[in-house]
């Protein structure tokens, strides 16, 4: 039976070191929904989304009010909307009435996101994506909760380069309309490389073409923990950190794979994945930063970073794996810098660079996440960092992303402020000396060699 | 059986116990098991019970013994033992 100190270490991860189930993402098919008429096709993902989405946080609320946990986010995932428009939508109006649709429903059932306006030019982009891409600037500017995620590589079939071109303008444009917000409509918009199908986690959730009709999928968090966890052990060797990592991560992944069942069953929808992902939050002490710092890094980015950062995430998915039926998503640990105030201070003392990000990413989820630019940053440079991005993904077999925000009027020095989880974040210098060139070339980056891997 | 478990956290005082089982009492909830220890000077009691026959909704003696808890200056927190089943055991 379960003793008293056991219930004591459970509650205490809850109360003092911010565990909480991060998101229950409801990820929905819309491919039923296509047609020939947008507002036929409105009308339809406005009534499934609607129907199967009636119960979500209901649900959600009754978890945390039954396990005295919290459910941070209900979210909704859904099929890309680059493919579900496909036959009906014949102007970037068009697909931001889709937008405006999602939006709407989101906040008719009671969701704070919606991920799914996305499109995924791998290697090709059809007329339908050009259009959607288009669309992006305008969609993120007249809604709140929708997000966007264009897919634009992957290890399989290599990078495009065209789609890398149109993002850079992409993420300006969107920048530009939503200035007098500090640019915030970039903190809903991201591109990936290797882009799952099951990730419960915004900006970049959508619901894969892979995926079945309806489909719960759970993102846990808990830096926090294991932060709590590695100071406990601050004289142990490597084989003692690595330890008591993966033991913690195995119950906090524990807690998602409950709550991914009992969602499931309380719903009568099938459990897709628990996302093993060590999500941070602005909260002190929820911070992927301070666990790097407390393995005895000085100030994040200071050289030892990137194999902290390798250890840390390499035990959170092997105490993970264990804990949960299926692991999916992202599964790593996120290191965005507007959510995480051990970043934003490593950012502030000058220990930690846009390049030391980047190396980062090589070996944990996702990529360069929130992060502020210079407003002033041209599209060419932001493809620039796209790419890099991009070929570190295809090289190294992984998912890596993009989600940047040149906050227009603002240099470094300067501050952004997004309000809520997205927290605010100091702005960062990017290189000086131009991409033009490069990125002007236009055409694929062949896929990578799969064999004499060094 | 629906056990859940019932905690206890707060300043040691005179009645905490008695106040706590005689609302159970009351709302026709079975103590299976109790046990406390002192935590960094904090009262902490923990008892598994059945709410099985409870006369009330889970959410509702859930929230009432919250309540109960503001009165008497301890945390008092009702939760589904499936929580530490899953978490504390492979």
């Amino acid at each position: 039976m379960i003793n008293l100190n056991e219930v004591v270490e459970t509650n205490m991860m809850i109360e003092k070191e911010n565990l909480d189930v991060r998101t229950i993402t409801l990820g929905i098919s819309l491919l039923d929904c296509m047609s020939e008429s947008v507002d036929t096709l409105c009308r339809k993902i406005y009534d499934k989304i609607a129907y199967t989405a009636r119960d979500l946080v209901r649900t959600g609320n009754e978890i945390e009010r039954d396990y005295a946990i919290k459910v941070v986010n209900k979210r909704i995932s859904v099929t890309p909307i680059g493919i579900v428009g496909a036959s009906s939508c014949r102007s970037a109006e068009d697909y931001v009435r889709v937008a405006q649709t999602l939006d709407r429903v989101a906040g008719e059932v009671g969701v704070n996101f919606i991920g799914g306006f996305s499109a995924l030019p791998v290697k090709g982009m059809s007329e339908a994506e050009r259009l959607l891409i288009m669309s992006i600037p305008e969609a993120l500017r007249s809604t709140g909760r929708v997000c966007s995620s264009v897919a634009l590589g992957s290890t399989k079939i290599g990078i495009n380069m065209d789609a890398v071109a149109l993002m850079g303008s992409i993420i300006r444009r969107s920048a530009e309309l939503t200035a007098d917000q500090d640019s915030i409509a970039c903190s809903k918009l991201v591109v990936f490389c290797n882009a799952p199908d099951d990730n419960p986690f915004m900006a970049g959730a959508f619901h894969g073409v892979t995926e079945t009709d309806a489909v719960i999928n759970v993102g846990v968090s808990g830096p926090g923990v294991i932060k709590h966890a590695v100071e406990t052990v601050k004289d142990g060797d490597f084989g003692v950190l690595a330890e008591t990592i993966k033991r913690t991560a195995f119950k906090i992944t524990r807690l998602g794979q409950l709550v991914a069942q009992e969602a499931s069953r309380r719903m009568g929808i099938p459990f897709g994945i628990v996302d093993l992902s060590l999500a941070p939050t602005p909260a002190i002490g929820d911070s992927i930063s301070d666990i790097i710092e407390a393995m005895g890094i000085e100030s994040t980015g200071a050289p030892g970073t990137t194999a902290a950062l390798a250890l840390l995430n390499d035990q959170v998915k092997k105490g993970g794996i264990m804990a949960s039926s299926y692991v999916g998503g992202l599964s790593g640990a996120f290191i965005p810098v507007s959510e995480d105030q051990g970043m934003i201070d490593a950012v502030n003392r000058g220990s930690l660079s846009i390049e030391k990000l980047e190396a980062m990413t090589c070996i944990c989820s996702v990529g360069l996440d929130m992060i502020a630019i210079p407003g002033s940053t041209p599209s060419s440079t932001i493809s620039g960092i796209i790419a890099d991005e991009m070929a570190i993904g295809m090289v190294n077999q992984k998912t890596t992303a993009v989600r940047v925000i040149p906050v227009i009027g603002k240099d470094v020095g300067d501050t952004a402020h997004f309000g809520g989880l997205l927290g605010y974040a100091p702005i960062m210098p990017v290189s000086r000396f131009s991409s033009e060139r490069f990125i002007s070339r236009g055409g694929r980056i062949p896929a990578p060699v799969h064999s004499f891997r060094n | 059986m629906h056990k859940s478990i019932l905690t206890v956290v707060g300043k040691d005082q005179v009645g905490i116990i008695a106040k706590v089982c005689s609302y159970l009492a009351d709302s026709n909830v079975n103590i299976l098991d109790i046990s406390q220890t002192i935590v960094d000077g904090f009262f902490n009691m923990m008892m598994i019970v059945d709410t099985n026959k409870a006369a009330k909704e889970f959410s509702l003696l859930s929230s009432e013994l919250e309540e109960l808890g503001g009165r008497i200056g301890c945390i008092v927190k009702l939760q589904r033992e499936e929580i530490f089943e899953s978490m504390q055991r492979i």
